[in-house]
């Protein structure tokens, strides 16, 4: 309050001293009217200037950004259905190959067995021998009168049964004739048959290349969609990516899971091996890290033996080396992984030790009677069920590396994409603050006028006087534009 | 690049993480010393005592240490340890000593005998000495005893001694004949016991009388 005072010019007087300080900051303060309004102009449009390029870069870099994530999306799309078409193609050499390799043979067959029943087709159609020329005599011999006489009627009924006899010969040489046709016809029935099958097989042969060429005209769309570069196979991949993405991190999840439960299985036992009284941390004991680490080196010898598989392709290096070198890569890894999924059996047996050991040492310890226990086949179930799992996890382990790899591969796109969607989000924050500063700036013009609104109505007074309407009063502020210049 | 990044990242973070861990120089292990008074009437609850030794022989860990000494008209002596011992790293080892350890104990407190007099400071120092030389990271001695210090015409125990970093806990304090007449002597036998204790530099003071509470030994208060 003593303070306070000492500013007064008349301490009795707070009101009129007061009155007066005021009129003197007003003077001074529209004195120094013209530079104060240069300084919160220049101030404001730097800060708003700094504000609007740092958001235009952000939003080049989203932009650029974008493309790029545009580009490898394309560039990992293609390279996907660039494999797929080629195992497709693959699929249809081995089609090929396989089916038309024995196409002669077929045809061979099929000529053959065409062959054979024209064959048999003609032999079907010899007629038998026309009757002999003496069914003419016989039909005249038919014609001549008996007249009565004993001797003419003896020579015709003796021509009569020789006709008879010569007529049911030749009848019998007929119906044996078309009997044979009829077996030959029979004879021809399993190649009839043969062709019916033969074509059966090729027609089948033939759908099955025709639905494998439809599958590549698909994946050869798909691929020139994305050589294309449309909006459409980006749109397509990028669901596929974070379709992927998702996909990988539940398989992850589970791998994890599982990883966990191995953790557990062998961390006790490793105490036997490495000590149980080393701490790494205070809560972090070495036999713990042992444990972890063997799980780790199985995932890693999964990882490898994935690669050295041409399953994944994390490492170019090993799906470049040689077929032999290579093949020694997926034994040794194999060799590994038994061996360490072995000693993962071993040390769930020794788990299932030393809780028994531990058990009993407790018992023996305390007063209570020790507990019954069961040496039958169901007691042993669950130290099986340990080693059981102690060995299988590894290998179950080892296929982590196909998830991760899509999640390394899909994590690359969606972190790309949302790291774009974040620039442009600042982007559009430091636009905001830009727009926000430069409306400051005018607004402190403003209140900087108001504050000398006095001597501003007094300038305005004698401006009037002295010219007339000639003089414009500069009572309002000039105010910078929305690009950041100054307003006239 | 982008792989090889995430891959070097990972190795970075495990290479960290070890880094880390082996850098922590403290030591994990615990030491523990249990003085059983074996003095007067006292002698009669000597066989509670193979109870909490039971307890820590369950409780403790490989890497450990141990041991029980008898507190008599003298205490400040090796030839008053009756067991001890540091368990192997090895869980079975460990195991295999605890039982031997309890059978040592179990033979002893079968046939304990009374002393005249009952030297608990010349033990407190027999045992801080024995819990110094171990180096663990938490030394903790249990008095398992009265509380009530009786020292021949000899003996001198009347000089600060050194407790530093060293827990102190008292389990089983019975009440004297004495304190039921005036409970006042009891709570100044161990508010005089706390103070001597603190004194010394010991990091922690328990009473624990509950003997179905002995979780409480290893939990700070």
């Amino acid at each position: 309050m003593t303070d306070m005072r000492n500013w007064m010019i008349w301490p009795d007087n707070t009101a009129l001293s007061v009155l007066i300080l005021v009129l003197i900051a007003m003077i001074g303060l529209y004195a120094a009217r013209a530079p104060m309004h240069g300084v919160i102009r220049a101030a404001g449009y730097a800060l708003a200037s700094a504000l609007r390029l740092a958001s235009r870069w952000l939003f080049a870099a989203a932009a650029q950004m974008k493309e790029r994530n545009k580009a490898v999306l394309l560039a990992q799309g293609r390279r996907e259905v660039g494999q797929r078409i080629e195992r497709e193609f693959e699929r249809v050499g081995v089609l090929v190959t396989r089916d038309l390799q024995g196409y002669p043979v077929l045809q061979r067959k099929l000529l053959e067995a065409i062959t054979r029943i024209e064959e048999d087709y003609k032999k079907c159609g010899e007629v038998p021998p026309p009757p002999p020329d003496w069914v003419e005599a016989v039909a005249a011999v038919a014609e001549i009168k008996t007249g009565g006489g004993e001797v003419v009627q003896k020579i015709l009924d003796e021509i009569r049964q020789s006709v008879d006899r010569i007529h049911d010969k030749a009848l019998g040489e007929y119906r044996r004739a078309y009997e044979e046709r009829h077996d030959i016809l029979e004879s021809a029935q399993p190649f009839w048959r043969s062709i019916e099958r033969t074509l059966k097989q090729v027609d089948k042969k033939m759908s099955d290349l025709a639905d494998n060429a439809a599958t590549v005209d698909a994946q050869m769309k798909k691929y020139r969609q994305i050589a294309a570069k449309s909006d459409e196979a980006e749109s397509i991949l990028a669901t596929s990516a974070f379709t992927q993405f998702n996909i990988a991190a539940i398989v992850l999840t589970v791998a994890l899971g599982g990883a966990f439960i191995n953790f557990k299985l062998i961390a006790l036992p490793m105490s036997e091996m490495v000590g149980a009284g080393d701490y790494l941390t205070a809560s972090l004991r070495t036999s713990e890290v042992a444990a972890l680490v063997i799980i780790l080196v199985e995932a890693s010898m999964g990882l490898f033996l994935m690669e050295a598989l041409r399953i994944t392709h994390l490492f170019p290096r090993i799906s470049n080396l040689n077929d032999r070198a290579r093949r020694r890569m997926v034994w040794i890894s194999l060799v590994l992984l038994v061996t360490l999924a072995t000693v993962e059996a071993a040390l769930a047996l020794m788990r299932d030790v030393l809780i028994a050991d531990k058990q009993a040492l407790l018992q023996s310890l305390s007063a209570a009677a020790p507990a019954a226990t069961s040496d039958s086949w169901v007691g042993r179930i669950p130290m099986a069920g340990q080693m059981v799992l102690g060995f299988i996890l590894p290998f179950a382990l080892a296929f982590v590396a196909i998830p991760l790899e899509s999640f390394i591969h899909s994590a690359r796109n969606i972190g790309g994409s949302l790291f774009a969607d974040l620039i442009r989000v600042l982007g559009f924050v430091l636009r905001v603050l830009g727009n926000l500063v430069r409306h400051i700036a005018r607004a402190l013009l403003h209140f900087y006028d108001l504050l000398v609104v006095l001597p501003l109505l007094v300038e305005h007074l004698v401006r009037s006087l002295r010219g007339g309407a000639a003089v414009r009063p500069r009572s309002h502020p000039r105010s910078l534009d929305s690009t950041g210049e100054l307003k006239p | 690049m982008i792989k090889r990044t995430f891959l070097a990242l990972a190795v970075a973070l495990g290479l960290a993480v070890i880094a880390a861990g082996c850098t922590d120089p403290r030591n994990h292990s615990q030491a523990v010393y249990v003085l059983v008074d074996t003095s007067g009437t006292y002698a009669r609850e000597a066989g509670k005592a193979q109870l909490i030794i039971n307890y820590l022989l369950g409780t403790l860990q490989p890497g450990d240490s141990l041991a029980v000494a008898r507190v008599q008209s003298r205490s400040f002596s090796e030839k008053d340890i009756i067991a001890k011992v540091i368990f192997d790293q090895r869980p079975t080892q460990a195991n295999a000593q605890k039982r031997a350890f309890r059978a040592k104990t179990d033979a002893y407190f079968r046939t304990v005998q009374g002393s005249a007099y009952t030297d608990i400071t010349g033990g407190l120092i027999q045992g801080a000495e024995f819990l110094n030389e171990t180096g663990a990271g938490r030394k903790t001695i249990l008095i398992f005893s009265d509380m009530q210090e009786e020292l021949d015409k000899v003996t001198v125990r009347s000089f600060p001694i050194s407790l530093k970093n060293i827990r102190v806990i008292a389990v089983n304090v019975t009440k004297l004949n004495t304190d039921n007449i005036d409970p006042r002597r009891y709570l100044g036998r161990l508010e005089a016991w706390q103070k001597r204790v603190e004194r010394a530099g010991a990091s922690e003071w328990k009473i624990i009388n509950d003997l179905d509470r002995l979780d409480a030994i290893f939990t700070k208060s």
